[in-house]
């Protein structure tokens, strides 16, 4: 799902739906093209051919949009991953030895098919795309990242929730032998998230397990990590071991970790000042200057609004 | 001769080690290797360099008086400053890139922000003792001197409390810093007191001797 702005609407109305391809028709079309192959990847991931044969696409979705992709090197140095450390750079430098693979995932609370399941079980039959979302920050910077995945709905029916379920309840892996910084009372992990079921059933919200249409690298939440384009990024949660179905709202681990500061909607929203950050703007990284405006849902206002319809959003932070 | 040398040597080093990390900084910046957000890492680089030449400042006078060095006092005059330097690129690469300049966000930050708020209040502290740390004004005030630059502990206080509070989880360096500032106040609390106590013996030593020779 490209974000592509339609000629002469404002950038707040950005539609995600305009276009929608899956890995199929892009590999497809890029082989017509004649372009597989063609070696164009960061430095970072050169020797990984998935990226390099898969790369010519996203030339291409660049080029459809105004709002230019972050680099793979920027979306893969640059990020929030406590678990690794809380310096931007300690996810990359320090997640080296943690083991994506064999992956489980738990599926519990008030559903029809809960248990175990392998994760390339649980997402057999599952058709993956790319999507093109923007990424915000609650400290105020973001980016634009071209996510591979699926949306959260799809696992959803699959795993058939049962009608007292009314949210949704996520949770990292806990590997302090791996996870270095799982080793210091940092946060209280694991680290969960949650989502209100409507806001879990709808169609942008994914579960991303690859970006750039390589798999998730490990500092980016590998193997499995969600994706909410319209709530701060602290909202997805990475390298995602369980997932429960529940009756009562979640206590998210920022709300744990200060309640005042942050709530468990967490949708962006430049009306609402945040104690640490004016949230009425951003950087859009790599950037100098915090000069860019922050949109209402981050610009997914259109798409996501009637989740909200009359609620509070200054009080339901 | 001796002294003189010495003297050259630790200035050396700390010219040298304070200037250090500004030269980085810049020469990273000009290269482009500051990575993806490199106003946050000027940022964060400035802020820590200020506030660990600052406690540097307030360790001279217990080291000095703890190893018997007296050369170090020398020192501590161009640790503030460095500080202050530091402090003040800090405070312009937020006003200049956080508020692009514009008064009305700088002062809503201020106001609405503790942290910012401890911050600007730490800077603010730091000024005057900047300005008043010529070798003229240091002559021109006097006994006056030491009292107006005991405010650098305020300083380094005020700092340490920014530090605290803009931290989100992980508090282990911002209490490192608040333990070795406690260290430092510590120490000089213990000592004016111990200074009190031998300059109350020695007036009531010198009282009762007055009232023989009434
Ligand atoms: C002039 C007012 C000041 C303002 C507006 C200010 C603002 C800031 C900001 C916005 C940050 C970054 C916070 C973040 O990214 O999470 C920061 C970090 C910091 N500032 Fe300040 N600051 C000021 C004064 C000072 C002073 C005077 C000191 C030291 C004496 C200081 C020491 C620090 C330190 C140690 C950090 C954290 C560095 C790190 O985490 O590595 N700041 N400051």
């Amino acid at each position: 799902m490209i974000i592509r702005r339609k000629p002469d609407i404002a950038s707040s109305e950005i539609t995600p739906e305009r276009t929608y391809l899956n890995r199929r028709h892009f590999v497809k079309k890029a082989a017509a093209a004649g372009v597989l192959g063609t070696a164009l990847g960061p430095r970072a991931l050169q020797g990984k051919t998935t990226l390099q044969e898969l790369h010519p696409r996203f030339d291409s979705m660049t080029s459809e949009m105004d709002e230019p992709l972050n680099s793979y090197e920027e979306i893969t140095t640059y990020n929030n991953f406590y678990e690794f450390g809380t310096r931007k750079s300690d996810p990359a430098e320090n997640s080296g030895a943690f083991r994506p693979r064999p992956w489980k995932v738990e599926i519990g609370g008030m559903v029809n098919k809960p248990g175990e399941y392998e994760l390339d079980d649980l997402l057999s039959g599952i058709t993956m795309e790319d999507r093109v979302y923007r990424l915000r920050c609650v400290e105020a910077w973001s980016m634009v990242i071209p996510w591979y995945g699926f949306p959260l709905s799809a696992l959803i029916n699959k795993v058939e929730p049962q009608p007292g379920a009314k949210y949704i309840e996520m949770k990292t892996i806990v590997r302090p032998e791996e996870m270095t910084h799982q080793r210091f009372p940092i946060l209280d992990w694991p680290y969960i998230e949650g989502l209100r079921m409507d806001e879990a059933m709808h169609p942008l919200t994914i579960l991303a397990t690859g970006l750039y249409g390589a798999d998730l690298p490990n500092q980016n939440g590998a193997p499995l990590r969600l994706v909410v384009p319209w709530k701060y990024g602290f909202k997805g949660v990475k390298s995602i071991q369980s997932i429960r179905f529940v009756e009562e709202m979640p206590i998210n681990t920022w709300q744990v970790q200060n309640s005042h500061e942050y709530g468990f909607f967490a949708n962006v929203n430049p009306n609402v000042s945040h104690p640490r950050w004016s949230q009425a703007r951003e950087t859009r990284l790599p950037g100098f200057r915090k000069d860019f405006d922050t949109m209402m849902f981050n610009g997914y206002t259109d798409q996501v609004q009637h989740l909200y319809a009359g609620m509070d959003l200054a009080r339901w932070k | 001769m001796k002294q003189k040398r010495a003297l050259f040597a630790i200035k050396t080093i700390l010219w040298v080690s304070a200037l250090s990390p500004g030269v980085h900084l810049v020469i990273s910046l000009l290269r482009g290797s500051l990575g993806v957000n490199p106003v946050e890492k000027l940022t964060l680089w400035t802020g820590m360099t200020a506030l660990v030449l600052l406690l540097s400042s307030l360790a001279i006078t217990p080291i000095r008086r703890i190893s018997g060095w007296n050369l170090l006092i020398k020192l501590r005059r161009p640790l503030g400053l460095f500080a202050f330097f530091y402090a003040s690129a800090h405070f312009v690469i937020w006003f200049a890139f956080y508020n692009i300049f514009d008064f009305r966000y700088m002062w809503a930050d201020i106001l609405e922000r503790r942290f910012i708020t401890a911050g600007m209040a730490a800077l603010l502290v730091m000024l005057p003792l900047a300005l008043t740390s010529t070798r003229w004004a240091i002559r021109k005030l006097g006994k006056k001197w030491s009292t107006l630059h005991r405010a650098a502990y305020l300083a380094g206080t005020l700092g340490v409390v920014h530090y605290f509070w803009l931290v989100k989880a992980d508090t282990r360096l911002p209490s490192l810093f608040a333990l070795v500032l406690a260290s430092l106040l510590g120490f000089r609390a213990l000592q004016s007191r111990a200074a009190a106590r031998i300059k109350l013996q020695r007036s009531s030593n010198q009282g009762r001797g007055t009232r023989f020779t009434e």
